[in-house]
């Protein structure tokens, strides 16, 4: 029944969904959610996954070790071609673990990462987002807020907690320049992953070497301790540390100031009590969530989410933007409202995957919009907002430029 | 009402701590410790919602 299968595709939606607008969640999220939260779609290869829309529902997909993230296996759903193949080449990244594996990777690695540990890096954010501050107005007007401060900033807080000298980051800004930039092609985004590898294998033997006081070098002196040093699993914690501390942070400054420069009487709010900017900053990580593309599974046997039966085999995707919109649990979820409690919001993921970095990224947005908005009060776009150009094509959601002046 | 623990599930994320500092703490391995096992008024509702959010149900409020 060839054709009734290419007939079956034909009506499926194509997954990914594009946003179209900055601020509303594209309305077909929205109808799957109300009509029906697990829905299928086709992927850009053909392949088909269930798409789940409803907040319980996804928190469950997240949280259920029968939905397996490991891409290594040949069924996985491909939803960035090639994507999958380039993840191969390395040390797996702990994201792509299971269960026990998963569990022996993150463990060692969650304490660099605790309220505490990260609360203690904030006079040093605060430096560092003066610094760039500082140079910034020492430049021509306008600039480009993207190139010159919110991709800089946490790319030089995550070098220095992985203890990279200053000419690493700047290394590893340049090559991630052509990583993130739209044009790269396949045959690019491998050659510059290839070369951010070879870096980091240097990195971790400079490390082993000559140890600092730094997370690379905790985690050295800790597999030591434990029998062996395992090279190229640093190198793959090391890109993985950069990679995802460096451009979604980017992305939510980007967005953050683009909301409060285009809604002041939200920036009036944070201005008038510093102590509401955590608030505020959940609510922004809850109303664009980013890495909406992230959450992929794989059923390793049957199972049944909300009453629905997934069976072995199959993909789901977790739709965490979708999550963050549902009614049931978010009040006028559409509305970008810093007085609400977002907290449990699933912008950071769910289950034992769930960012481990997020405390330090809370962070760095909370230092960043006080800083920002008090040291620039007359901070404003330097072009009509709509001649913005978002990324609505890129795996994690965002602004490609944001022109300002002041 | 007592708060239990579970470090097999614990993922170290914090958002005990970030939820309620008075109640929830990390360990130097960066798993959850409780500093208040049987909250009462107030602390009741915060103990909750940190059970709501722990991303590994790691934790849990149960009747004594």
């Amino acid at each position: 029944m060839a054709n009734a299968d290419i007939d079956e595709t034909n009506e499926l939606v194509s997954f990914p969904i594009q946003r179209t607008c900055p601020f509303a969640i594209p309305p077909v999220y929205t109808k799957f959610r109300e009509e029906s939260p697990i829905s299928q779609v086709v992927l850009p290869d053909g392949g088909k996954a269930w798409l789940v829309t409803k907040y319980d529902d996804v928190r469950a997909v997240m949280a259920n070790p029968k939905l397996s993230s490991d891409r290594r296996a040949p069924d996985f759903p491909v939803v960035v071609p090639g994507q999958n193949a380039a993840l191969a080449k390395h040390a797996p990244f702990m994201i792509i673990l299971d269960g026990a594996e998963h569990a022996a990777a993150r463990r060692p690695v969650i304490s660099e990462f605790s309220v505490r540990r990260v609360a203690a890096m904030k006079p040093r954010i605060q430096e560092i987002v003066d610094g760039y501050i500082d140079e910034m107005l020492k430049l021509p007007k306008p600039v480009d807020l993207n190139q010159v401060f919110s991709l800089p900033v946490p790319s030089l807080v995550v070098s220095e907690i992985l203890g990279m000298p200053y000419e690493g980051h700047e290394y590893f800004m340049e090559l991630a320049e052509i990583l993130l930039r739209r044009t790269t092609d396949e045959q690019g985004r491998i050659a510059v992953s290839v070369e951010l590898r070879k870096y980091m294998d240097k990195l971790v033997e400079e490390k082993i070497n000559n140890p600092g006081d730094d997370l690379l070098s905790r985690q050295i002196e800790l597999q030591r301790q434990e029998g062996g040093i395992d090279r190229p699993a640093l190198a793959s914690l090391c890109l993985l540390v950069l990679l995802a501390g460096h451009e979604t942070t980017a992305n939510m400054i980007n967005l953050g100031v683009f909301s409060m420069l285009t809604k002041p009487e939200l920036l009036a709010e944070i201005k008038a009590d510093p102590s509401k900017t955590p608030k505020a900053v959940d609510e922004l990580l809850r109303f664009y969530t980013i890495p909406d593309f992230g959450a992929h599974r794989l059923a390793l046997d049957d199972v049944e989410i909300g009453g629905f039966l997934i069976r072995k085999g199959e993909a789901v995707i977790a739709s965490t933007f979708a999550a963050n919109r549902d009614p049931a649990v978010f009040d006028d979820p559409e509305e970008l409202d810093f007085g609400r409690d977002a907290r449990h919001h699933v912008a950071f993921g769910y289950g034992p995957h769930q960012c481990l970095g997020q405390n330090l990224g809370r962070l760095e947005l909370q230092v960043v919009f006080d800083t920002l908005f008090r040291r620039l009060p007359d901070l404003r776009l330097a072009v009509p907002e709509e001649e913005l150009s978002f990324k609505s094509d890129a795996l994690v959601y965002g602004l490609y430029e944001l022109p300002v002046t002041w | 009402m007592k708060l239990e623990k579970n470090h097999d599930r614990c993922i170290g994320a914090g958002q005990c701590v970030l939820t309620e500092p008075r109640i929830f703490d990390q360990d130097d391995r960066g798993l959850v410790s409780v500093l208040v096992e049987r909250p009462q008024g107030a602390d009741v509702a915060a103990a909750r919602k940190a059970v709501y959010i722990c991303p590994a149900k790691a934790l849990s409020l149960v009747e004594e």
